[in-house]
């Protein structure tokens, strides 16, 4: 073993350019991948987290007669008394927010220009409302008793031209079925950097949404924050009620994660793309190396070296071509994807509907997707070199000595 | 003893439509501890039949025995178990791994015969004392002359004790001297060993080392002299 290692490296030493413009195809590849698909993990994280925080939460708890895409406001399709369920809902211990929230659809006009919004009411005071609160960018975050006050996303407030302190017209439907429309000030401009939830959302605080919509002590649904994804279903099951709906996250988000297996799918494609020209190129070099080496190999066959033997001895070149191309690879896009966890890839208002993307996106790698490349590209490696490998354990001694 | 023996053996090479008989049916018996040379003009077939003694290729019809067992229809596997046990080879190139040094040439035949460390290093320093070349070890091929590397390459023929030597033009890119020691050498290995060694040579100033001078032309055993013998 040692020797056909020493032997290996040697031969590869021996055309250092040639081997290295391999490892480097090899290495490029890796790198590549590492990047693409660092960029997609950290696209679909960060949309999930986004939806999660801004949109979903881990949880929510919805009447029963709840039905998806439709925003009802009458009381039969609201929660009853909600913060009596709050307090239930607290009372697990992996929750760490439960906070009732009311939706409602509305026409938010200015001057002659009007939009379609939703308006969300929020008990101000909830830690479910820190994405908002920490990306208020001008005004203040609304107060509970505050019976006029709003916020606007940052995309909306660019598109209808509105600063804070500006007086806007809210058009909504009540819970009776008549039209309300009050004026509300601007309190404050909210960024998410999050343009599909910016342009569309309007927060006041819960107990003014109630009552601008005839909803009082109701609520459209239970916004629960849990510590971690995965303890989802747990709670979701501890919760379980005739009453309610329970809806997780990935029961509310169930384009993202079908987005994440479509790309996960394009990603194997990909895959074998990339590591497909890559295997090529050290095929070529193994190929090479055995038609300048075709003597050498009838020596090795001429002094007892079987088949099997030959074929290791180019396996173990393959190998360490593939385990420097590896390193290097893992160490060059590793630097890439450093670069772009921390500086993400500016992407503006990349809407699809129900995801909500960042405006910036920010590469995550995962020790699975790490590991998962290395293993392919070296395995993929090692599958390009068994065609040069046989074809210089195929050789026949007598015709191999008397090569050129 | 036989350590080899040829029956009616003959190699037929066909390139397109054209055969060319390289051998046209030789039978040849080769003694323990024989210094045959083999001698004739090129093409005469002498390399065919090294190369049929030595496993390397396979007769067209006939026979080939090593050590009295019949070796004519061994697998590819097999041929290369015998030959890494039984046959060393000496080559008209220098034929070494350019990339390992003299001591790891040598070595090379006892590593595949599983040979423990211990007993390879003192049998690789032995055959390259035996050679005269302890001093250039650790020197690759580039770095020694032709005559060194010829010399390597004997030492690594000897390095498993094979019963049979065999060699190829051994001298032909060799000058006057450098060519006369590898022969001393070859001689002296074996009248120390015992081992016995087969030389196809056209270079008459190697052939009186011989003790038995066999003589090819056209693919067959035209003279087969014995000590000067006919």
């Amino acid at each position: 073993m040692t020797q056909l290692f020493k032997l290996a490296y040697r031969n590869l030493w021996r055309n250092k350019t040639r081997s290295f413009l391999s490892m480097l195809a090899v290495a490029g590849g890796v790198a590549l991948l590492l990047l693409m698909v660092s960029v997609l993990e950290g696209e679909m994280r960060g949309a999930l987290n986004n939806t999660i925080r801004l949109q979903s939460g881990h949880l929510q708890i919805r009447p029963a007669s709840y039905e998806e895409g439709k925003v009802s406001l009458k009381w039969e399709d609201l929660i009853a008394d909600p913060n009596q369920l709050v307090d239930k809902v607290k009372s697990l211990p992996q929750v760490v927010e439960a906070t009732p929230r009311l939706n409602a659809s509305a026409i938010l006009s200015i001057r002659d220009e009007s939009k379609g919004v939703q308006i969300i009411g929020v008990d101000p005071a909830s830690t479910a409302n820190q994405p908002y609160r920490q990306g208020m960018i001008a005004g203040d975050f609304i107060q509970a008793d505050d019976r006029e006050g709003i916020l606007i996303g940052n995309i909306l407030a660019d598109k209808l031209n509105l600063k804070v302190n500006d007086k806007v017209n809210l058009l909504a439907t009540t819970s009776n079925g008549d039209v309300d429309e009050q004026l509300f000030t601007v309190r404050g401009i909210f960024t998410t950097r999050t343009p599909g939830f910016d342009e569309f959302n309007v927060l006041m605080p819960l107990a003014k949404a109630q009552t601008f919509t005839a909803t009082e002590n109701h609520a459209s649904a239970i916004f629960v924050m849990l510590q971690e994804n995965e303890q989802a279903d747990a709670v979701a099951q501890a919760l379980k009620s005739n009453n309610y709906q329970i809806a997780t996250w990935r029961d509310q988000n169930q384009f993202v994660v079908q987005f994440e297996d479509y790309a996960n799918a394009f990603f194997v494609v990909l895959y074998l793309i990339v590591l497909g020209i890559t295997a090529t190129v050290v095929t070529n070099t193994l190929v090479m190396a055995v038609f300048e080496r075709t003597r050498e190999i009838g020596i090795l066959a001429a002094i007892g070296m079987k088949g099997r033997g030959i074929m290791a001895q180019f396996l173990m070149e393959a190998a360490l071509l593939a385990t420097g191309g590896v390193i290097l690879g893992l160490i060059l896009g590793g630097a890439a994807v450093y670069y772009y966890t921390v500086n993400g890839i500016y992407i503006g208002n990349y809407g699809i509907t129900g995801v909500l993307f960042e405006d910036r996106i920010y590469a995550y790698l995962t020790v699975d997707n790490m590991i998962n490349l290395a293993v392919v590209a070296y395995i993929v490696t090692l599958v390009a070199s068994l065609y040069p490998a046989r074809l210089a354990a195929r050789m026949e001694p007598v015709e191999a000595l008397h090569e050129q | 003893m036989e350590v080899t023996k040829i029956m009616d053996a003959t190699r037929v090479y066909k390139i397109g439509e054209v055969e060319t008989k390289a051998l046209r049916g030789v039978n040849l018996s080769i003694e323990n501890g024989e210094f045959t040379a083999l001698v004739g003009p090129s093409g005469s077939g002498k390399t065919t039949l090294l190369q049929l003694i030595g496993l390397l290729d396979k007769p067209t019809s006939g026979q080939v025995f090593i050590n009295g067992k019949d070796a004519t229809n061994l697998n590819r596997n097999q041929r290369a178990d015998l030959r890494k046990d039984a046959i060393g080879f000496v080559f008209q190139f220098f034929a070494l791994i350019p990339t390992l040094t003299a001591y790891e040439n040598v070595e090379m035949p006892l590593l595949l015969n599983g040979t423990k460390p211990a007993d390879r290093k003192r049998r690789v320093n032995e055959m390259l004392e035996a050679v005269g070349l302890a001093d250039r070890a650790h020197h690759r091929p580039d770095q020694l002359s032709g005559g060194q590397q010829q010399r390597v390459a004997v030492a690594r023929a000897l390095a498993t004790n094979p019963k049979l030597i065999l060699a190829d033009e051994p001298t032909a890119n060799l000058d006057t001297e450098n060519g006369k020691q590898v022969m001393d050498i070859m001689q002296r290995l074996n009248k120390e060993t015992g081992v016995t060694f087969v030389f196809a040579t056209h270079d008459p100033r190697v052939i009186h080392y011989a003790n038995r001078v066999v003589t090819l032309e056209d693919g067959l055993i035209v003279k087969d002299s014995k000590n000067g013998k006919h």
